[in-house]
This record gives structure tokens, sequence and C-alpha cells, in this order.
């Protein structure tokens, strides 16, 4: 009996004990963590630094992280137990992994903005490379004929892959047909299709057969567009559904109970509430076609001047645009790439921000709203019957 | 009364009906094709030969082309890009779901979700232009240190810039917000009441994570990670940027050189009829090993208690 009451976990120091709060800090679990820190970091500079000529900076960083650990782990045990130590260790690791998974993304962001920056300038919007050289200065010529790519070829693809992908959504979930299943199966396998290989597929099917005659069976924006829209209609679709499912069944059935038909009901009740997720989700998957490279490469083929017609001839895009110039061996090149790639990016992330701003939480404002309003109309009942009273 | 449907439910029944079933021979129509036109490639090299070769020669007759090589690449570099991001998966989604306060969990989730919505060839140009260099040092280290694990292992002189670990961590970049947000769903799905007891009787909250969390999220963690592994299989600009795209089978995952399928046939736009049919084929060895793994986490997380609700 004693022995198993004297061995468990929480103190050392039983005498000591008082209520404590679970998850408490203690101005002690704050020096012990700061205290770990300063002398991991002293230590490994030490060694890294006075006794060896060092290693990298990454090398310095791991080594100074692990001994932290260790320290901390050592200090937490001696303090307060095993099993405390354990817990107070983990979660360090767990908060300290969720910030590393945010370095990179800020790292990258910022690169291509430092680097981006450099070759932009406003006749980006308005040039083509009509002329441009390799000894020519990064900043002369522009991209003006990609972002037409862009926005022609990402623009006939929605128009192809959008009407097809919300009907194939509603016929998924709001239809009783037996054919669902086969067409949900082969629209789960397409998803997993390499966005290469639509790319590869409409050259080999409608380019190549035609022998480089040009026109509209040759590299164009509009076999781009067929090829995005190949590896978009599986995400649509797929996502849209998704969307539609949430809708609860009672409105449906409430509907229908009304006397409308199901394709009233879709209208004019699964849409409208659903509309918000499926703007989020058509907007998200434009995103995700606006930086599609691999189906573009054996479509549109990248041009150096502007081509405004998606139905002859090869044709630029932003994608294409810094794909092919980062691989070129010269300088002005390479950061003309990066001015590419800093539009590409800023596009990317307002389509973003625009879907997040669409899809955000409006439950809580509401509910404050609907608070507020029930408030407003109960003091006014109240004063209207203190006044008749 | 009578059953008979009104004229607006039949035109909606048709309409859906056919844009479903079009869905459903369009997606048909690409896969056969895809066979008819990798028929020729595999028909000249036979398919045995097309699956064990390694080297891809289109200038001597009959060509000499095979898939053994790229598929190592391919392998290589996902296996990488998925070992780099479990743990981190994990990690993150524990700090989102238990251990972030709201304003964190909002924070980290928009952070995970922009991750996944940065375009494969700013990864590819981040990675070509800057984190390479960044990287050789510890690939260095790696093999000067641990060079007896048999994939780290380097020729002596071999340089180290433009391998599969390098391709690996910027694939694992991109297959880190497929993860997270699968195990993420699975994670906050955890029975509250078995949480809750597991804290009533003293556990501490890594106790708790330890014995409820991890053992229900299992099978998310499972299925998350071989769907982000079906993800990085088809990873294309950022690794056709990175690798050389040369075939060959070796395991030496730190020296410069690798292939794989989808960067390889992307450094050959425009090319000539028959390369395009063997491209087709090992385009198409690619997509069933794709399909296998997706499948297989489908069914993974399906029959896990945990994951009967969450969307693949």
């Amino acid at each position: 009996m004693t022995a198993t009451l004297s061995s468990p976990p929480a103190t050392r120091t039983p005498a000591a004990r008082r209520p404590r709060r679970p998850r408490e800090r203690t101005p002690a679990d704050l020096w012990s963590v700061v205290g770990s820190a300063i002398s991991a970091l002293c230590l490994n500079w030490l060694i890294f630094y006075r006794f060896t000529d060092g290693a990298s900076l990454f090398g310095f960083a791991l080594c100074s992280y692990v001994t932290f650990l260790v320290l901390f782990t050592v200090v937490t045990r001696d303090r307060l137990g095993r099993l405390v130590a354990a817990d107070r260790v983990m979660t360090v690791v767990v908060m300290s992994a969720g910030v590393i998974v945010m370095v990179p993304l800020l790292l990258l962001i910022g690169y291509i903005l430092i680097e981006g920056v450099k070759a932009l300038r406003i006749t980006f919007f308005v040039r083509d490379q009509l002329g441009i050289t390799p000894l020519m200065d990064s900043t002369a010529g522009g991209g003006a004929h990609a972002i037409v790519g862009t926005l022609e070829q990402v623009g006939l693809a929605l128009l192809w892959s959008l009407p097809l992908g919300l009907a194939a959504a509603v016929f998924l979930n709001e239809s009783r047909s037996k054919w669902r299943r086969p067409v949900r199966i082969f629209v789960d396998a397409m998803s997993g299709l390499p966005s290469i290989i639509a790319g590869l597929f409409i050259f080999a099917t409608l380019i190549l057969p035609f022998g480089h005659t040009g026109g509209l069976f040759g590299f164009n924006g509009f076999m781009a567009s067929l090829a995005l829209a190949i590896t978009m209609l599986p995400t649509i679709t797929r996502t849209v559904e998704v969307v539609l499912r949430l809708v609860p069944d009672g409105l449906r059935e409430a509907s229908l109970a009304m006397g409308a038909s199901r394709a009233r009901t879709v209208w004019s009740v699964v849409f409208p509430t659903a509309r918000t997720g499926m703007t989020t989700a058509v907007v998200l998957g434009i995103a995700r076609a606006v930086g599609e490279t691999a189906p573009l490469l054996f479509t549109a083929f990248g041009y150096d001047l502007m081509n405004t017609n998606p139905f002859s001839g090869a044709q630029e895009s932003l994608p294409l645009f810094v794909y092919r110039n980062i691989r070129k061996p010269d300088l002005s090149a390479i950061a003309r790439g990066f001015a590419g790639a800093l539009v590409l990016m800023l596009i990317v992330l307002a389509l973003f921000a625009v879907a997040r701003y669409l899809g955000r939480d409006r439950s809580k404002r509401r509910a404050a709203s609907n608070r507020r309003r029930s408030a407003a109309l109960s003091s006014a009942a109240a004063s209207s019957a203190g006044a008749s009273s | 009364m009578h059953d008979e449907p009104s004229r607006a439910d039949r035109n909606f029944n048709r309409i859906t009906m056919a844009a479903g079933i079009s869905v459903l021979v369009l997606l048909t129509l690409v896969g056969v094709f895809l066979l008819l036109q990798s028929h020729e490639a595999i028909a000249e090299t036979g398919p045995w030969q097309f699956l064990t070769r390694t080297e891809w020669r289109t200038d001597v007759q009959p060509a000499r082309i095979g898939v053994l090589g790229l598929l190592t690449g391919t392998i290589l570099v996902a296996l990488t890009a998925v070992a780099i991001a479990i743990p981190f998966s994990v990690f993150a989604s524990l700090a989102i779901t238990e251990y972030a306060s709201a304003t964190t969990r909002k924070w980290l989730t928009g952070m995970v979700d922009l991750l996944a919505a940065v375009p494969s060839l700013l990864f590819g140009l981040w990675g070509f232009l800057y984190l390479s260099d960044k990287i050789v040092p510890i690939s260095r280290w790696l093999t000067d240190h641990l060079g007896w694990i048999p994939f780290f292992k380097t020729d002596p002189g071999a340089k180290l810039i433009g391998s599969i670990f390098i391709a690996g961590i910027v694939v694992a970049l991109m297959v880190l917000p497929i993860i997270t947000s699968i195990v993420r769903e699975v994670f906050s799905q955890a029975p509250a009441g078995e949480k809750e007891a597991a804290l009533a009787l003293g556990g501490t909250r890594w106790g708790m994570i330890r014995t409820v969390v991890l053992p229900y999220g299992r099978g998310g963690i499972i299925g998350g990670s071989m769907l982000g592994l079906g993800r990085a299989l088809g990873e294309t600009i950022a690794v056709a940027l990175l690798l050389p795209q040369v075939p060959e089978v070796s395991i030496k995952i730190l020296q410069n050189g690798g292939a794989t399928v989808s960067g390889f046939i992307a450094n050959r736009a425009g090319a000539d009829s028959f390369t395009v049919s063997g491209l087709m084929a090992a385009g198409l060895v690619l997509f069933v090993i794709t399909l296998a793994t997706n499948m297989i986490a489908s069914v993974v997380v399906s029959k896990s208690r945990s994951g009967v609700g969450v969307e693949l």
C-alpha cells in the first residue's frame, strides 16, 4: 500500500503539495525553459565556434535544439518527476514543429518577393518579349503576353469544366440514379491522374496526329485549356460534392414536402445554402489551375510574343514564362522569371485571400447580431409593455 | 394521386444524368486512349523488358526503353518526402487540435492551407535556386557520419547538388498540407469522453494524447500518409527542375542523379510520336501505381475507427 502510494508520479515532495491547476505556469517553469535554451545555445556556440571550426548554421541549430531538449528534460524531471517532464517536453516539441512548418513558407514567400521586386517594373504588365536579347537588362520587356495567355487558358478551362463539374456534383449528390457509384469511382480515380499526363494525352490525341499544322489542332491556348479542364474536372466535382453533402437534408425535405420539384429544390434551396462553400471551392480550384505548369508544356508550348488568339498558334502563360526563363543560362532571364513568379504568387495569394474571405465563419457574427437584435426586440417589448401598463 | 415525376423533374434527371454519364465517358476515354497510345512503344520493346529495363534510348533500332530507372527515382523521391513530412504533419496536427488557443489554431490552419495553395512551380523555383545550396552541407554531414547506412552512401567525389534527397525535401513541403489536413480531421474527431476520462484519471496532456488521440488517429495517419505518397508520386515541375532526369537504379539518395516519371516526361515537350508513346506507357505505369496507392489510402482511412466520416 505504501509502495503504491509513495511511487506516484506527480511530485517528489508531497509535503509541499498545494492545489494546482493542470495548465498553470509558474515562474519556475518559464525560467527552466529559458535557462535550458540559453545554456544549450552557449554550450553549442562554445563547441561549434570556439573549440572546432564549426559546421553549418543548420548543424548548430539542430544540435542546440537537441541539447535544449535534453537539458529541459533533466531540469523538469528533477523538479516535477518523469511524467510531467514527458508532458512538458512533448509540448515544446509539438509547438516547435508547428513553428518549423511555417518557416519554409515564409522563406519561400520572402525569397520570391525580394528576387521578384528587382526585375518587376510597370512595363512588365504592358510589354512582351519582343526584341529581347540575352545581353539586355532584366527590366527590359515584360510578361503581358503571359498574363493574357494565363487569363484566356484558365478562363476557357473554367468554361469547359465548371458547368460539367457542377452538374456532375449535383448528379452524385441529389439524384437517385444507379450510375452514381461508377461515376464516383471514376472521378476519384481520375483525380489521381498526374497533371503532366493530361497534357501529354491532349498532345498525343489532338496535336500529334495532325502533324503540327498549326491552327486549331496545333500548339495553342485552346489545347492548354482542354488539358487544364481534364485536371480541374475531378477536383471541382469532388469538392463541390462535399459542400453539397453538408446541406442539411431537412431543408431538402421541407422543400419537397411543400411540393417543389427536385430541380426547384436544388436551384432554390440547396444552391443558395451551399453558395459560399461552392464559391470557395471554385476559387481555390482557379488558384490551383493558375499555377499549373505541367499540362501546359505539351499544349500551349510557350511563345515569346503576344498572341491574343487562344485558338491558333503557341501561347505563353505565366507559369510557362517562369519555367522557361529560369532554365535559361543568362542571369537577366532568370531575373525576369522571378518577376513572373512574383506576379504569379501575388495572383495566387489574392485568390487565396478571396476564398478565405468568402468562406469565413459567419456564424459567430450572425449569432452576435441575432443576440443584439433579440435583445433590442425584448427591450423594445419591455419598454412598450412598461408604457402600456 | 400518381407518382409520375413532373416535367421539371424529368428534365432535371435527364440533365444531371447526362452530366454524370459524360464525365464517366470522358474519363474512360482518357484511360482508353492512354492504353491505346502506349501500345506502340510497349509492343516494340515487349512489356517485360519495358518494366525491367533501366535505360531510355530511342536513337537505336529497335528502341531500348524501360521504366525501371524512372520508377526507382519516383518512388525514392516520394518515400523521402513522406518520411520527412509525417512527423511534422502529426506534430502540427496535434498543435492545431490539442495545444493551440483558438487564435493560434486559426493562424496555423490558415498557414497550412496557404502552403497547399502555393503552386508547385514556385516550390521548385525556390528549391532550385535557394534551398539546394543550403541543403548540401546537411547532405555532406549525413554522408560523412552516417555513410554506413546504404541510403546515405555516396560515391567518392560525387556532387551533392541535384539529389533525390533535395527533391524529397521540396516535395515534402508540398505533401505536408495534404497529410496534415487528413490527420487534423481525424484527431479532431477523437472522442471527447475518452479524452476527458484520461485527464480525469490524472493523466498529463501528453499521456492523454499518447493513450487516446494517437491510437484513435492511427488509421488516419496511415491513410493520410498514403494519400500524400500518391500526390508525391505525380509531382512534376519541382522535380523536373531539381533532378538531372537521367534514369538510373541507385539508392544513393544524397548524390546528384535520379529521374522521375513525370519529371522525365516534362523535359521532353514536343517529342516525336514514338517517344510520346513510350512516355505515355511510362505515364500509364505511374498512373496505375498512384491509383493503387490512393485506393489503399481510402480503404485504410474508411476502415479505421476514426475515418468513417473523413473525406479524402
